[in-house]
């Protein structure tokens, strides 16, 4: 029996990451729901559109590197996330007036306007592409670890060391902070109010007065801001490639989906539940159950219900259930 | 009128070819993908080996040679094959150096090298099951087969007193049948492989993939994987979440990129590489430094010796015909004969005109066995402070 020693390896390896990647999931399904819930319809650009912002806050942090700005212990492109968010709102933007406000005016139905947006996602991909390429970029700095493995096992004296890497604790601090506002900003403030009505019966919208023009854009800017931080933070986290951000549209629906689209609790909750269930389901058990069996118990297996290449599998096996059983999502979404 | 035109013209192309003519080598290796920074020093000593040749006039009669490069990408067979496609039937060339990388290997000599009769050999494709493929005698190859890698690495890892790893392999031939020939080599040697589980490569995140592997414990991870992919993936998560300290690096991981992207941590860490301490693998160095490159890194030399037995086998045959020059691989690489190092294939060339024989050793002591690949001379070495440190050869 060693509890401790346990808990060490489970937050290690299992709360911790599944931790910082559900917070990016649930950054991103916001964004996805909010353009479903207002707009009316699925954005498949949204990947690609967290691939753009992330590449311009990438060249506009390397710029601040080159000239000697930094942000200390914090990654320096946290200083250059305001641009990105602006860049990223205004491409969105230009691309609403270019693209979506025809079919909006057309009163297309929202499956035109899906496949409309994967027009969209494809040619955002291929901008991103162009600028800076398919490789891999790295562009985290500052401290790399909260507390690193071996410094955690020498204060602690424990077998099992505990890493928090600090784009982690980045990640969980900022995604917490946007969510904080943003529900603020839903609840509080006029235009929020005015999104929300717009969101729940958009003729009643109208006839009280609210200009559906407005809320178009500010959602456009919000979905921009909700998909540049989540990009920068997986980017942080992990690493930066476009093609990694046009796969994480796959994971993002099914968190949206699962917590019901066009309900923003329930993309974050959804977002957590799919990153949990990717990390727990695919995690070997054997090192944890080892320390709290008794010895005589210990497993000779890897209790590992599936190999880690089905990560995805997992997602789309929540999906599929709740689709079956739950078809609005966990928290009640809308369906149109 | 018209006949004596035609009568003319085929005379004049009969002589053409009778006398010095330019022959073409294609250099076929991933020069995109996942190996892009070896890559290029692989070429630069198969095209050495080729300039040495077409410039010492005594090639076949005095014909000069040309490399000419085709991409492989590594990892995508198509690409391969229609890059190899353009080599033989648009450029015409008379043998192929390369693939590099096993999979894509496998598919140009099967779709490729053996409908059109071509020979080639390959530097770097190590795969196990290219030993049995079926090659009309047309395959050979100068590096050893992973089986032999296996052997090596499971002799390192037991003479260091490791009696427990867990294995993390490239999901592809390369990294299945090193896997493979490890588990089964370590097992032999009392040794105890925890976990052995495939990653993928291009991952953003691979802490997924860490964790079953720390779960399943070992007190050394073995990455068989590469350098610019999912290998480097694999040890920046084990370092960042404490699960590994020491890895154990074999030749797709042998790269200065890694030790520069790791850092520190890395400090410690061993592998094995093809390589020999025979007097030929320093005289190559020095041969590549004067053509300005780093012949060091690794398959270079291999690309070299690669590129050389094609050469001096179409000498030995009198023919640049794949069916013919194939032949006399094993002739040409093994004993009997007046051993022959880098920068000496001018002499080799001679005696092969004079009708002697000679043995090739070049820059990696090649060896020929089995059905034509080499035995293998393996290198040990140790990552410290940030650089390589030999440690033995074996």
């Amino acid at each position: 029996m060693d509890i401790l020693n346990a808990l060490a390896a489970f937050l290690n390896f299992v709360f911790i990451p599944g931790l910082a990647y559900g917070a990016q999931l649930a950054l991103g399904a916001l964004g996805v729901t909010l353009i479903y819930g207002i707009l009316r319809f699925s954005n498949f650009a949204h990947g690609d559109t967290m691939a753009f912002g992330t590449m311009v806050t990438i060249f506009v942090t390397w710029f601040f590197q080159s000239i000697g700005l930094t942000a200390g212990v914090l990654p320096t492109a946290l200083l250059a996330l305001p641009f990105g968010i602006a860049a990223t709102a205004l491409l969105v933007l230009a691309t609403d007036k270019v693209v979506y406000q025809f079919y909006r005016r057309q009163k297309a139905t929202p499956t035109i306007l899906v496949i409309v947006s994967m027009g969209v996602m494809f040619v955002m991909n291929g901008i991103v592409r162009l600028f800076i390429g398919v490789d891999d970029q790295n562009f985290a700095d500052g401290g790399r670890f909260l507390i690193s493995a071996g410094d955690f096992k020498a204060a602690t004296g424990l077998a099992e060391g505990l890493a928090i890497k600090g784009s982690q604790a980045v990640t969980v601090i900022t995604a917490g902070l946007t969510v904080a506002v943003l529900f603020w900003f839903l609840q509080k403030t006029r235009t929020g109010k005015s999104m929300r009505a717009f969101a729940d019966n958009e003729d009643l919208a109208l006839l009280s007065g609210i200009n559906p023009d407005r809320v178009v854009q500010v959602t456009w800017v919000i979905a921009a801001a909700l998909a540049t931080i989540a990009g920068v933070l997986y980017g942080l986290d992990k690493s930066f490639r476009p093609f990694t951000y046009f796969q994480l549209l796959l994971p993002i629906f099914a968190a949206a989906i699962v917590g019901g689209l066009g309900n923003p609790l329930g993309a974050i909750a959804g977002g957590f539940i799919i990153a949990f269930s990717e990390v727990m389901v695919t995690y070997a058990w054997k090192k944890v159950v080892t320390y709290v069996l008794p010895a005589d118990m210990a497993p000779d297996g890897l209790l590992q219900l599936m190999g880690t290449d089905y990560k995805y599998a997992v997602s789309f096996g929540i999906l599929i259930l709740v689709l079956l059983f739950m078809p609005t999502g966990i928290f009640k979404g809308k369906a149109y | 009128m018209k006949k004596l035109l035609l009568a003319t013209a085929a005379t004049a192309l009969m002589a053409g070819a009778a006398t010095a003519e330019e022959v073409k080598i294609g250099v076929l290796m991933g020069f995109t993908g996942p190996l892009e920074t070896t890559v290029p020093n692989m070429a630069n000593g198969a095209e050495l080996a080729i300039k040495e040749v077409s410039d010492s006039g005594k090639f076949m009669g005095g014909s000069t040679v040309a490399p000419v490069r085709g991409d492989t990408t590594c990892v995508d067979a198509a690409a391969a094959q229609s890059a190899a496609e353009r080599l033989v039937t648009s450029d015409k060339v008379a043998g192929i150096m390369g693939g590099d990388c096993s999979g894509v290997t496998g598919a140009v000599l099967q779709n490729v090298a053996r409908p059109n009769g071509v020979g080639m050999i390959s530097p770097s494709a190590t795969s196990p099951a290219l030993s049995t493929a079926e090659d009309d005698g047309l395959f050979f190859r100068t590096a050893p087969s992973d089986a032999r890698q296996g052997e090596i690495m499971a002799d390192i890892l037991s003479d260091r007193g490791v009696k427990s790893v867990a294995v993390t392999y490239t999901n592809n031939d390369y990294g299945k049948g090193m896997a493979d020939a490890f588990a089964a080599a370590f097992a032999a040697k009392g040794g105890n492989v925890t976990l052995s589980a495939p990653h993928e490569d291009g991952k953003a995140d691979y802490s997924a993939e860490v964790a079953a592997l720390a779960s399943a414990g070992g007190d050394v991870l073995v990455v068989a994987g590469y350098v610019d992919q999912g290998g480097k993936g694999m040890i920046q998560a084990s370092v960042d979440s404490g699960a590994f300290s020491t890895f154990f690096l074999p030749d797709g991981m042998y790269g200065q990129s890694l030790v520069d992207a790791i850092g520190a941590p890395l400090n410690g860490s061993y592998g094995s590489v093809p390589g020999t301490d025979s007097p030929g693998a320093a005289k190559y160095v020095e041969l590549a430094k004067a053509a300005g490159f780093d012949g060091g890194t690794a398959y270079s030399g291999e690309s070299y010796d690669a590129a050389a037995l094609i050469l001096l086998s179409m000498e030995a045959a009198k023919s640049t015909a794949g069916k013919d020059w194939t032949t006399k691989v094993m002739d040409v690489a093994n004993a009997p004969g007046e051993p022959i190092y880098p920068g000496e294939l001018g002499k080799a060339l001679e005696l092969l005109a004079a009708g002697q024989d000679i043995d090739y050793v070049g820059a990696t002591s090649v060896e020929m066995i089995g059905s034509g690949e080499s035995a293998g001379n393996f290198r040990e070495y140790e990552v410290k402070d940030g650089g390589f440190e030999t440690i033995k050869f074996r």
